[in-house]
């Protein structure tokens, strides 16, 4: 074997791949907004819906949690068009990423919603609390901290799935990851310092949203 | 897009494409088994020697500890990718379905260690140290006393686990190993319409998931249920 | 030649010491109380010399041999030779009080199993436990899962037994069956180590009353003379406050 490994060459690109790390962070953050939106509306559907809709909301986090994220894209990039639903490839990425975090952030929303205890609640009551009160001082602090450690966790995650947008020629970090190779060649030290950067990225993740929620939320948290 | 699917369906489903498709399905499951396995035995090995190695093995602790660290934050494309370009470097020639299991088995070994390692830690020091008091070996004491209490800690994870990777193992299709998403490209590339493939693909994935979802729900609440024993 | 000897014996939790200058011989069959303050490193002794946590410095000898505490075959000989019920039971949560019996002469000591399952019955029946052979620690009181522990660590056939703060876990009305177990022992000579905060059960049993405080042995004499003459202020002290009440 006569590779030797020569960061010189890629290292130039630094920049640039960092800048690719931060749009994957968008992406990942828009999904992840557009996900919880859909994880409220679902997870209070599921909570205090009828049986109607939560059949509904039931089968599509049931569907998409039992189905690739990528074949998903595949799908509303490839196949909508038929119908006459014409996506960019960014667009239909960030759809198919929202849908799914939907999902999952359905199912994390939920059981946050049912770890309120209803002896909290009569707790509250019984010292004189309105509903406002009781919402605003017990329940949402309540639902903050227990929530919040998933939550955090799902975007640490998302941000790892991100990646699948290069295949769609979106140009994040594994995206410009494959840009670099084809101009240099040099692929193991482009894909290693791809991996370093997602490692940074999502420690740094880890290590703020950690902080955040254990001063903000009280909640147990790691830092690493 | 209906009228379309309707008009393509019975050459889609011709004998040839079904077993084509089956057989993607069982490379796709096989995937994600045979890594979960190999990576449970790796990981079992990981999170055992990061507990019991002695102090003077402090730099091998540290190494297991990066590994487990770094594989759980790394996406599994570029995981793909570093261990494709790695064969291709060494000038190894092993196949596509071998990358792509080796990097299952590698973040399968990062994620399942934790799991492990948290299993491990449920139960209480003093079981160790009673073990360990009636000279009990590391082996009797994993064996008799703190796997028979870990298991239902860290069963239902792995199982979950094994359901997530059989979803993202569709990313190896990029590296063209014969899976179930491969073949939908296949497919489409052969002129059948993205509706009806990735249609089929999806509830091929589906039937493929649901049930062993399903199966780990409920595994989840027995063992729950279930006495230590 | 005493059955053990303990000679100017340290240990440290990192860099606090726990235990310091711990001088003490047993003759077989004796039976010596460690008493003093929570913290005073009565049960850190126990640990130590069960190769919990290694000493310092200092020695131990068993029977005249030297106990080398770093080595694993001279650890697994004493283990063969000594063993620990503790405070909270610690009986393995996955097994039957039988099986928590048999497990060590079965699988470490490789007995038969139809031998020991039957000496593990008459252990248990000894210890008044003969109807809960089936039942999982979790459907016994605590008293009765500690009286299990003390036939677990009879069943090895230890020629010392050491048994830390074996009732302070446990409700008041369930302490005298534990302690009656251990009176059987007694009057069958068994050599036994005990930390305790059952003074009366202390002055009726022991050979010998070692009183410890800040990782030290203060005082160390017969029972009647630690409890009713105490040369030291400390141990005074200690003993007053604990008999009023």
């Amino acid at each position: 074997m006569s590779y030797t490994l020569q960061f010189g060459q890629v290292t130039g690109y630094l920049p640039y791949l960092a800048g690719g790390a931060w749009i994957s962070l968008q992406i990942a953050f828009l999904a992840f907004c557009g996900g919880m939106v859909i994880g409220l509306f679902g997870a209070m559907a599921k909570t205090f819906g009828g049986r109607a809709l939560n059949h509904l909301v039931g089968g599509y986090v049931t569907f998409f949690m039992n189905t690739p994220q990528l074949v998903q894209i595949y799908f509303i990039y490839f196949a909508l068009p038929d119908a006459g639903i014409l996506l960019t490839s960014y667009e239909a990425v960030l759809i198919g990423m929202t849908l799914n975090a939907g999902a999952y952030l359905t199912e994390i929303q939920r059981a946050g919603f049912e770890s309120v205890h209803r002896n909290e609640m009569e707790a509250a009551e019984t010292l004189g609390m309105t509903l406002m009160q009781r919402v605003r001082y017990v329940v949402l602090p309540h639902i903050a901290r227990v929530l919040f450690p998933p939550l955090s966790n799902q975007y640490i995650l998302m941000t790892l799935g991100t990646s699948m947008a290069a295949i769609f020629g979106v140009e994040e970090l594994t995206g410009r990851a494959f840009n670099v190779n084809a101009e240099t060649f040099r692929s193991i030290e482009v894909f290693s310092l791809t991996a370093g950067l997602y490692i940074v990225v999502t420690l740094a993740a880890t290590l703020l949203l950690g902080l955040f929620g254990r001063f903000m939320f009280r909640a147990k948290m790691r830092l690493y | 897009m209906l009228a379309r699917i309707v008009a393509e369906a019975p050459e889609f489903f011709s004998y040839y494409n079904i077993v084509f498709l089956l057989e993607a399905m069982l490379a796709t499951f096989a995937l994600s088994a045979v890594g979960c396995v190999i990576g449970f035995a790796a990981g079992f090995f990981l999170a055992v020697s990061r507990r019991t190695i002695s102090v003077l093995l402090l730099p091998l602790r540290a190494l297991t500890a990066a590994f487990i660290e770094m594989f759980r934050r790394i996406p599994f494309l570029v995981t793909l990718m570093m261990v494709f370009f790695v064969f291709q470097v060494l000038g190894l020639d092993i196949s596509m379905f071998s990358v792509a299991l080796i990097s299952v088995c590698l973040i399968a070994t990062a994620f399942i260690a934790e799991i492990i390692r948290a299993g491990l830690e449920s139960v209480h020091r003093t079981q160790w140290d009673t073990a360990a008091a009636m000279n009990m070996n590391l082996i009797q004491t994993l064996r008799y006393v703190i796997m028979p209490q870990a298991w239902k800690i860290i069963l239902p994870p792995v199982f979950s686990f094994f359901i997530l990777f059989i979803k993202d193992t569709a990313l190896a299709s990029q590296i063209g190993v014969v899976e179930l998403t491969y073949a939908g490209k296949v497919l489409n590339n052969k002129g059948f319409s993205a509706a009806l493939v990735f249609g089929s693909i999806l509830i091929l994935y589906f039937i493929l998931s649901y049930p062993l979802a399903k199966f780990g729900a409920r595994l989840e609440q027995k063992l729950a249920a279930a006495r230590n024993s | 030649m005493p059955q053990l000897e303990i000679l100017d014996l340290k240990a440290a939790y990192g860099q606090e010491p726990v235990l310091e200058n711990i001088t003490l011989s047993v003759e077989k069959g004796e039976i010596v109380s460690l008493i003093g303050p929570s913290g005073s490193g009565k049960s850190t002794l126990l640990r130590v010399l069960i190769g919990l946590l290694p000493p310092i410095a200092g020695e131990v000898h068993l029977d005249g041999e030297r106990i080398d505490y770093g080595d694993k075959r001279t650890l697994r000989s004493l283990r063969d030779r000594l063993a620990i019920v503790f405070q909270q039971y610690n009986l393995f949560q996955n097994m039957t009080a039988l099986q928590n019996v048999t497990i060590a002469p079965t699988k470490v000591k490789k007995r038969p199993a139809r031998e020991v399952e039957e000496e593990a019955k008459t252990l248990l029946s000894k210890v008044g436990l003969g109807d809960k052979f089936d039942a999982y620690p979790d459907e016994l009181s605590g008293g009765q899962q500690q009286r299990v522990a003390i036939a677990r660590a009879l069943a090895l056939k230890p020629e010392v037994l050491l048994l830390d703060e074996v009732t302070s876990a446990l409700d008041p009305e369930l302490v005298n069956e534990v302690l009656d177990s251990i009176r059987l022992l007694a009057a069958e000579g068994m050599t036994m180590f005990i930390v305790s905060h059952e003074m009366g059960f202390v002055r009726e049993l022991s050979s010998k009353v070692a009183f410890m405080a800040d990782g030290h042995i203060v005082e160390i004499g017969a029972p009647a003379r630690i409890f009713d003459q105490p040369e030291k202020d400390r141990t005074r002290d200690f003993v007053s406050k604990i008999l009023r009440h």
